[in-house]
């Protein structure tokens, strides 16, 4: 890729109806975007604001809009995504309220992994105490294996902020909800299934997602929502033909 | 959770129970309409081999049950399709939700399918 000698930085500066603010940064060698983000509020401008934790790709508190696409800033080189011309526009999350600068509000999409039931409810014990006995779980069981697959989600919104659906029906659960819904409606442990499938059912839930793939294209951590919620309709489907609900 | 958030929850959910219904008759009418939609298009190949006359077609569909039934069924299949596949697009880009809208696509489905069902029929009687 290019390897301009100087970067020229557009940045989203104030609220929803702020605007860019331009900087020229020093290109380094194997400097992620993370890295620019720090240059500019360390030697430029100490009032941006923007989120950051771990660095190395754990938290995902550091996702922000890339040149038009969200990415975990922290994992992303700034040679993978600049132009020749040593362009590169960071904006805050897109589908989420913005606080201020790169900072966007998480709390609808933390609000919406409540509202898809994202939370464990143990079975042998619904009041929340410990199971008596440990609970056998095969691992090569299908339904573990599907629960799996998506079970290392780290909530960074990359997914929520490239759906369309989202950006359409702001009531729409969106892509990491449905996916945390989907590894407990396929976790033996758990107890509250009929609930949670009455939760992701219906017009917010997994029937408006229209299959695009966005979030599995973007997810940072190669987890596939598109199939989970896949799953979700496939199980409301055979359960609401069948009378099962 | 207090009396009225009990409540929302409660018309929320029952409304999801339709919306769901709504995307499995989409779903089952898709299928219906992939066979339909073939046996349609094979029988107008086959038919007007060698030229065709109003007498013929009427020869054929006059008190024939088995047709009557094909196209009622196709007709119903393509007027709930059509109907719902629109109701999304209205929802997706105007706005246009709510169990008032649904009703009224689900009338506009159903008169739809009323004209052809009526077409077929008068071919048939």
């Amino acid at each position: 890729m290019a390897e301009p000698a100087s970067l020229k930085v557009s940045v989203w500066r104030g609220g929803e109806d702020g605007s860019f603010a331009r900087f020229e940064v020093p290109a380094r060698a194997n400097q992620t975007v993370l890295d620019v983000v720090t240059t500019i509020q360390r030697e430029f401008d100490p009032s941006l604001a923007y989120r950051f934790a771990c660095r190395v790709g754990m938290c995902g508190s550091c996702a922000m809009t890339v040149n038009g696409r969200a990415r975990w800033t922290c994992r992303t080189h700034v040679r993978k995504v600049v132009g020749e011309d040593g362009a590169l526009e960071l904006r805050p999350l897109a589908n989420l309220p913005v606080i201020r600068d790169l900072v966007a509000d998480l709390a609808p999409f933390f609000d919406k992994w409540q509202r898809a039931r994202g939370v464990f409810q143990p079975k042998d014990a619904p009041d929340g105490a410990v199971p008596e006995d440990f609970a056998v779980v095969p691992p090569a069981s299908g339904a573990r294996q599907e629960a799996d697959a998506g079970i290392e989600c780290i909530g960074c919104a990359v997914c929520y902020a490239s759906c369309d659906v989202v950006a359409w029906n702001p009531d729409y659960l969106g892509p990491a909800a449905l996916n945390r819904a989907w590894t407990l409606v396929n976790d033996v442990r758990d107890g509250a299934r009929q609930d949670r499938l009455d939760a992701v059912a219906g017009d917010a839930g997994c029937h408006s997602c229209h299959s695009t793939q966005s979030c599995t294209e973007r997810c940072p951590k190669n987890l596939d929502p598109s199939s989970a919620i896949a799953g979700l309709k496939r199980t409301l489907f055979w359960d609401t033909l069948l009378g099962r609900r | 959770m207090s009396g009225g958030t009990a409540g929302a929850e409660r018309r929320r959910r029952a409304a999801a129970r339709g919306q769901t219904h709504l995307w499995a008759v989409q779903r089952v009418t898709a299928m219906l309409l992939g066979i339909a939609v073939v046996v349609h298009l094979a029988t107008i190949l086959f038919a007007v081999r060698g030229g065709l006359t109003a007498a013929e077609i009427l020869g054929r569909t006059r008190g024939n049950g088995a047709w009557l039934a094909f196209y009622t069924v196709f007709a119903l299949a393509a007027g709930l399709h059509g109907a719902i596949g629109l109701r999304n697009i209205a929802a997706e880009t105007i706005g246009l939700r709510g169990r008032g809208a649904d009703l009224a696509w689900l009338a506009i489905g159903l008169v739809t399918a009323g004209f052809g069902i009526r077409a077929a029929y008068g071919l048939f009687a």
